[in-house]
């Protein structure tokens, strides 16, 4: 059984790990850790994990750096973001612990926090109480309570009531390791009432290990408040990234979140949305380019509980070569949620005949009075749209580029920063151009090509 | 003086079906023909098969444009040797703005010709010019291709296109379908005014009503894949009062 190792683990090292995190966090482990041996990972025999056979990443034999030995890096020269100048504000974390050294950042408002979880939980300890582990119901997902038990630190952002910060934050995950690697990492952002946050997390491996991250990311979005998190995936294939996000939002909020993975290993993302007070919106986009033997799936669950409630989900794939991908959208509309407006939309464009996307809605609506709507495509290139290219000079590789990047063009048009779009259509251009072949700016993936 | 364009006993079929069934058209610069014929005759093909849609499978015959073999060319090479199909039914893709579309044509044909890319400022200016030759909104060339666009705006957005390419040979398909009457003046005057001694046009109609507008120095009549007579312009009158009846059947 693959998870024994990690419940010896962690009985055995039980010490090391809270004595290298803060109460806050230690006081789940133990329920976590329950939860965990009673259902273990996730295996492609539960049917919300039909496609990607996540335990067998696990099998390897994983360091985990529960004592946080100090690893050595300088985020400034390891690695140069895809992303430059997009934010004035910009974060790190090594792993699965907060960078405390970033330079030259603006000052944001005094009563905002922006930083390590270890410290938010010492300095906020009730606002930290209230969220930390609470949105993220780890009671019946193995990855969740696998990474309750074994997360020591995080990134925080915590808006308080009526305090909007105009320009984007942005974090940058850095992966670090000489051996293969565990990282178990949270993120929390928390706006209160009539606040607004916007926040770009970028992933980046920068060596050549195979490294297992789980992510647990939770967003709480109270009346009024504006939350918009977008995530850019640039890891190396040797990458397997498990990501979990919970977000709650009341009355009149509004939560924009977009995933692009411009290059990966082994991914699966799940979503979990509850729209919690009257007049909430949520926007879900996603978006996926693979080739080789990548493998990318969104599980996306929405749960309108409360009336007059929109959700909006847009989820694209571009595979090529042996790459495959998966989509589940779950949509409950509870009882009482009447007049809600729920949409989703898959589309997939399988480039190459040894391309797969296994793709799946499901609809549970118990309200009758109901505006819901699935989508769902899979294909080739419009071979209409090609010959008309063609038949203006445009050169058939120029225009198969051309319709690919038009093709990604709507899941870009989600994401409320400008200049983020601008730039990631060139990352796109270029991932589709082939001069994007690994991921970013690192060394590391050059030695696989 | 030399064709332009010169087709011999062209055979086409699409689906195992044959289309043409033997063509044999001859163009020179500077002429205008039209060629005319019922539904289902084979009109759409023969642009198709010009233009190199690979839906349509050439089995017999020759085409040369400007003396060099035009079936040995992919079509974007047929383009920037200067043909130019504008399209029966313009397609729409989402997500390729109007801009961008037109900026990678003309560089692709300046490529092609060895000339350097076109600067910033000319390209707008030259969308600006040709925008205005056709009467056509400022906000339409700033959004995808063709999505959204009424009938008649895809139709005026190909002539639109033509415009920017400056063809050798402009083949115009059923290009007044779906157009009323003053968007009919309006592309065939642009059509005229972009038409030159070095250049030829190809009408492909069913009406005579567009060749009020765009005046043909010979019209043909295609019919089950063959051209069955061809004439001066008074044809296209004749076809009107007496129907196609009288040729396919005399």
């Amino acid at each position: 059984m693959v998870e024994k190792q990690y419940i010896d683990l962690f009985e055995q090292y039980r010490r090391e790990l809270d004595d290298n995190s803060v109460e806050g966090l230690n006081r789940h482990r133990d329920k976590a850790f329950e939860v965990f041996s009673k259902i273990g990972f996730p295996t492609s025999k539960d049917e919300d994990y039909k496609y990607s056979n996540i335990v067998d990443a696990f099998d390897d034999d994983l360091g985990l750096n529960l004592r946080n030995i100090p690893i050595p890096v300088n985020p400034y020269d390891a690695f140069k973001c895809d992303v430059p100048n997009l934010s004035s504000h910009v974060f790190f974390l090594i792993n699965d612990r907060y960078y405390r050294d970033a330079q030259n950042n603006e000052p944001l408002p005094e009563t905002v926090f922006v930083g390590s979880l270890q410290d938010f939980s010492q300095q906020y300890p009730d606002v930290f109480a209230k969220h930390y582990a609470q949105i993220a119901d780890y009671s019946d997902n193995g990855v969740v309570a696998y990474n309750t038990m074994f997360a020591q630190d995080g990134f925080v952002v915590y808006v308080p009531k009526n305090v909007q910060i105009e320009k984007p934050l942005q974090l940058i995950n850095i992966l670090r390791g000489g051996v293969d690697l565990n990282v178990n990492r949270r993120i929390l952002i928390i706006a209160e009432e009539n606040a607004q946050v916007k926040l770009l997390v970028c992933d980046h491996a920068v060596d050549d290990v195979h490294f297992v991250v789980t992510q647990v990311t939770e967003i709480f979005a109270d009346k009024s408040a504006q939350i918009d998190y977008y995530e850019l995936e640039e890891n190396s294939v040797k990458v397997t990234r498990l990501t979990s996000l919970f977000s709650e939002q009341m009355e009149n909020s509004n939560v924009v979140t977009s995933g692009i993975t411009l290059h990966n290993g082994y991914t699966r993302n799940n979503y979990r949305f509850r729209l919690l007070g009257e007049h909430a919106e949520a926007h879900v986009g996603g978006l996926a380019i693979c080739d080789k033997k990548q493998h990318v799936d969104n599980y996306v669950f929405v749960d309108h509980a409360v009336p007059n409630c929109l959700s909006n989900e847009l989820f694209k794939n571009v595979l090529d070569e042996q790459a495959t991908g998966a989509f589940c959208g779950r949509i409950l509309v509870e009882k009482d949620a009447q007049k809600t407006l729920a949409y989703q939309t898959n589309r997939n464009l399988c480039i190459s005949p040894d391309a797969r996307i296994y793709s799946k809605p499901q609809l549970e609506i118990y309200a009758d009075d109901v505006k819901c709507s699935h989508g769902l495509t899979t294909g080739q290139l419009d071979e209409d749209a090609l010959f008309y290219l063609r038949a203006r000079g445009i050169d058939k590789e120029e225009a198969r580029l051309l319709l690919m990047v038009a093709f990604t063009r709507d899941v870009l048009d989600l994401i409320r920063i400008d200049s983020l779009q601008e730039r990631l259509e060139h990352l796109i251009n270029k991932r589709f151009r082939g001069e994007l072949l690994r991921c970013g700016n690192c060394n590391v993936c050059k030695y696989f090509d | 003086m030399a064709n332009l364009l010169q087709i011999n006993n062209l055979h086409a079929i699409v689906e195992n079906k044959e289309i043409l069934k033997g063509i044999n058209l001859e163009v020179k610069k500077g002429e205008i023909h039209a060629i005319m014929g019922p539904n289902g005759s084979g009109k759409s093909t023969l642009s198709s098969v010009l233009a190199g849609n690979p839906k349509f499978e050439v089995t017999r015959g020759t085409v040369h444009f400007n003396g060099k073999d035009l079936l040995e060319m992919e079509p974007e090479d047929r383009a920037r040797e200067g043909i130019f199909l504008s399209f029966q039914y313009p397609v729409e893709i989402p997500g390729v703005s109007m801009v961008n579309f037109m900026r990678a044509a003309v560089n692709e044909q300046r490529k092609y010709k060895n000339e350097p890319p076109i600067s910033a400022s000319e390209f707008l200016k030259l969308m600006r010019e040709k925008r205005e030759l056709l009467g056509m909104d400022s906000q339409l060339v700033n959004r995808s291709v063709n999505e959204g666009f009424s009938g008649g705006e895809k139709k005026k957005n190909e002539i639109f296109q033509m415009a920017m390419l400056k063809p050798k040979l402009a083949i115009l398909d059923e290009t007044d379908s779906g157009l009323d009457i003053d968007a009919l003046r309006v592309v065939a005057s642009g059509v005229n005014k972009l038409h030159t001694e070095d250049d030829a046009v190809l009408v492909i109609t069913h009406y005579q009503r567009l060749l009020d507008y765009i005046k043909p120095d010979k019209v043909h009549v295609l019919y089950n894949g063959k051209i069955i007579k061809s004439g001066e312009p008074d044809l296209a009158l004749e076809l009107e009062n007496r129907g196609y009846d009288w040729l396919i059947n005399p």
